[in-house]
C-alpha cells in the first residue's frame, strides 16, 4: 500500500476511511475494523474524543495502524490541549511514523460526556494548519530551532452545507492561505449543491495543490437520514434521498443508504468532481468494503 | 456592569452557621442594578437572618462596593456597631466581597455568585460581550467579539457547528461569527475575513493583574513596568 500523500499527489481518486476509538481498553473490534479497511483505503481518520466523548486518544491509535501497516490520517482538535500540549503531541505523532495531521477545532464539552470540562481553544484549526507548515520547516510555533522537523502532510474540514456559508467559505480560504494540503468536508448528501461548492471552492485555492475530498457518510436509515438532518449542523439530506430509503423495508434501508453511498462515489469520480472521497460509516465500519465495491473502487 | 445572582439562601445560612453579630454590606452600583445586592435585598437578607435568631448588627449599601476606600470608611465611620460582629455577609461580587476582606480581618462571606462582565440590554436583561481580555482586537470584527461572543473563542471565522445562524452550544444564541459577517459586509469591509489573527496571547494579563496609573510615564500593569 502506498500512503495517503502519494494517492493524494498521483492524482488518482483518493478513498479515505475512518475509525473511531473505543471509549475503554477492548480493541478488538477496532483492530478488526482497521485491518478490515487499511489496505481498501488510502488512509484511515482516527477521530480524536469525537463529540467531545471521552475515548482512547487518537494519537496512540494512529500509531497502532502506522504498526498495522496501514496510513493514519492522525485528527487533531484544538479544545483539550493548549500550543505547548498540540505540538508535543505532534512531535510525538512525528516520532510514531503518523505523516497525516488532520487540523479541527473541535466540538465544544458541553456538546460531550464531560460538560463541566474547561475547554481549551488556545489555538483555532486555522493556527494548527500554520503550525503544523511551521514545524515542517524546522521550527516550532514562536520559531525556536526543532532539533530535528516533521514532514506533516496537512489537512483541514469545511462545511459545504453551512447555514450561513459566506463566512465559511473566508474561513476556508483562511485555511487554503495558511497552507492546508487536503480537505475533507462534513458530509454532503446533495450533488447539486456539492458541485456548486466545489465551483466556489475551486475559484479560492486555485493556483495550489489542495486536494478535495468529499465527505460521504453512510445512511444506516431513514430514521438515521431523518436525526442528521434535523440535529447535526451543516448536515442537509435532500428529500428525494429520505423518499428513496422510505421506500423499502425498514430491515433494506442500510442496503439502500450503501447503494447510495456507492452512488455518490461513482458519480464524484466519474464526474471529476473533487480529488477523492471520505467514507465514513460511523459504527458500521464492515460495510465499507461493500460500498467500495460496488462504486468500483480498486486498491 | 458585574452580574451576578444570588446564592440559595440555604447556602449561606449553611455559611453562617455559628455566627450569631452579623453585618450585612450591598453594594450601590452593580448589585443594585443586578438587584442582588441593593436596598430591598439588603433589608430582605435581614429579616431573614433575623428570623433565624442572628441579630444583624449592622447594615449598609457601599456606593461602590469594590472600593476599599470606601468599605473602610463606613466600617471606621460604624466602628460602635460592628466593633463586635462576627460575621460580615456581603451582596455583591467576589471584588465587593474582597473589598470586605481588605477591611476587617473577621470571617468574611460571599452573598451572590458573580457571573460575568455583562451589558444592560434592558432591565434585568443582561450580556455578556466582553471579557477584557487585555488587547483588544474588535476593530476588525465589526466591533463584535468574538472572544467572548464565540462559544469558542475563535479569532478566524466560524467552527462547523454554526447551525441556521446560531451556535452549536445553544440554538437560542446567535453564532458571533455569523453576527460579525453581517455587521463587516454592512460595513463593506468583508475582506477583514481574509486576514489570519493570531491566536490571543493569553498573558496579556497575568492573573492576578494590577495596574497602577499616576499619570504620564507611570503607568504600572503587573509587579513590573
Ligand atoms: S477583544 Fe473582546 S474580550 Fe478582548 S477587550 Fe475587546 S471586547 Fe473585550
Ligand atoms: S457556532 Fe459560531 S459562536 Fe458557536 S462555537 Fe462555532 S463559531 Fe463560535
Amino acid at each position: 500500500m502506498g500512503t495517503y500523500r502519494d494517492a493524494c499527489k498521483s492524482g488518482q481518486f483518493v478513498v479515505s476511511g475512518e475509525v473511531g476509538p473505543p471509549k475503554g481498553t477492548n480493541v478488538a473490534r477496532m483492530l478488526h475494523d482497521i485491518d478490515l479497511l487499511k489496505d481498501k483505503c488510502d488512509g484511515l481518520n482516527v477521530t480524536d474524543n469525537q463529540s467531545a466523548v471521552m475515548r482512547l486518544g487518537s494519537l496512540a491509535v494512529s500509531a497502532e495502524i502506522v504498526r498495522r501497516g496501514g496510513d493514519p490520517i492522525f485528527q487533531t482538535t484544538c479544545r483539550d490541549r493548549n500550543r505547548l500540549g498540540l505540538q508535543s503531541d505532534l512531535l510525538s505523532a512525528s516520532f510514531c511514523g503518523i505523516t497525516n495531521v488532520l487540523c479541527l477545532t473541535g466540538d465544544h464539552p458541553v456538546v460531550g460526556d464531560h460538560k463541566q470540562a474547561k475547554s481549551v481553544f488556545d489555538f483555532d484549526s486555522v493556527h494548527l494548519i500554520q503550525c503544523c507548515k511551521k514545524m515542517n520547516a524546522g521550527t516550532d510555533w514562536e520559531g525556536n530551532a526543532l532539533d530535528g522537523g516533521t514532514d506533516f502532510f496537512v489537512g483541514a474540514v469545511v462545511t459545504p452545507e453551512a447555514d450561513p456559508l459566506e463566512p465559511q467559505m473566508y474561513k476556508f480560504a483562511c485555511k487554503v492561505e495558511a497552507g492546508a494540503d487536503f480537505f475533507q468536508t462534513q458530509a454532503v448528501y446533495d450533488m447539486d449543491n456539492f458541485q456548486r461548492f466545489m465551483e466556489q471552492a475551486r475559484e479560492i485555492y486555485a493556483g495550489t495543490d489542495v486536494k478535495m475530498m468529499a465527505g460521504l457518510v453512510v445512511l444506516t436509515g431513514l430514521g438515521m437520514a431523518k436525526y442528521m438532518n434535523r440535529a447535526v449542523p451543516g448536515i442537509f439530506v435532500p428529500d428525494a434521498l429520505l423518499e428513496e430509503l422510505g421506500s423499502v423495508a425498514k430491515e433494506d434501508q442500510i442496503k439502500k443508504g450503501m447503494e447510495i453511498a456507492a452512488r455518490h462515489i461513482a458519480f464524484l469520480r466519474d464526474n471529476k468532481v473533487c480529488d477523492g472521497v471520505h467514507v465514513m460509516a460511523i459504527g458500521k465500519e464492515e460495510i465499507i468494503p461493500e460500498i467500495l465495491d460496488m462504486a468500483g473502487v480498486v486498491r | 456592569m458585574i452580574i451576578s445572582k444570588k446564592k440559595p439562601f440555604e447556602e449561606v445560612a449553611e455559611d453562617l452557621e455559628g455566627l450569631s453579630r452579623i453585618v450585612i454590606l450591598g453594594c450601590g452600583e452593580c448589585a443594585t442594578a443586578t438587584r442582588t445586592g441593593g436596598p430591598e435585598e439588603v433589608a430582605e437578607m435581614k429579616a431573614k437572618l433575623e428570623e433565624l435568631g442572628k441579630s444583624v448588627v449592622f447594615t449598609e449599601i457601599v456606593h461602590t462596593g469594590c472600593h476599599e476606600l470606601d468599605v473602610k470608611r463606613i466600617l471606621r465611620q460604624a466602628k460602635d456597631q460592628v466593633g463586635d460582629a462576627d460575621g460580615f455577609l456581603i451582596l455583591s461580587c467576589g471584588a465587593g466581597t474582597q473589598a470586605a476582606r481588605a477591611a476587617t480581618d473577621k470571617r468574611v462571606i460571599p452573598g451572590c455568585d458573580p457571573l460575568f462582565l455583562g451589558n444592560i440590554q434592558r432591565s434585568m436583561d443582561f450580556m455578556e460581550k466582553c471579557s477584557h481580555c487585555g488587547a483588544c482586537i474588535i476593530d476588525d470584527t465589526g466591533a463584535i467579539c468574538p472572544i467572548t461572543r464565540c462559544a469558542k473563542g475563535l479569532v478566524n471565522g466560524p467552527c462547523g457547528g454554526t447551525s441556521h445562524g446560531k451556535c452549536e452550544i445553544d440554538p437560542n444564541m446567535d453564532c458571533a461569527w455569523t453576527l460579525i459577517f453581517a455587521q463587516l459586509k454592512r460595513e463593506g469591509r468583508e475582506d477583514k475575513m481574509t486576514k489570519i489573527n493570531p491566536p490571543k496571547d493569553w498573558n496579556v494579563i497575568r492573573h492576578p493583574a494590577e495596574l497602577m496609573d499616576r499619570g504620564p510615564d507611570k503607568q504600572k500593569m503587573g509587579k513590573e513596568v
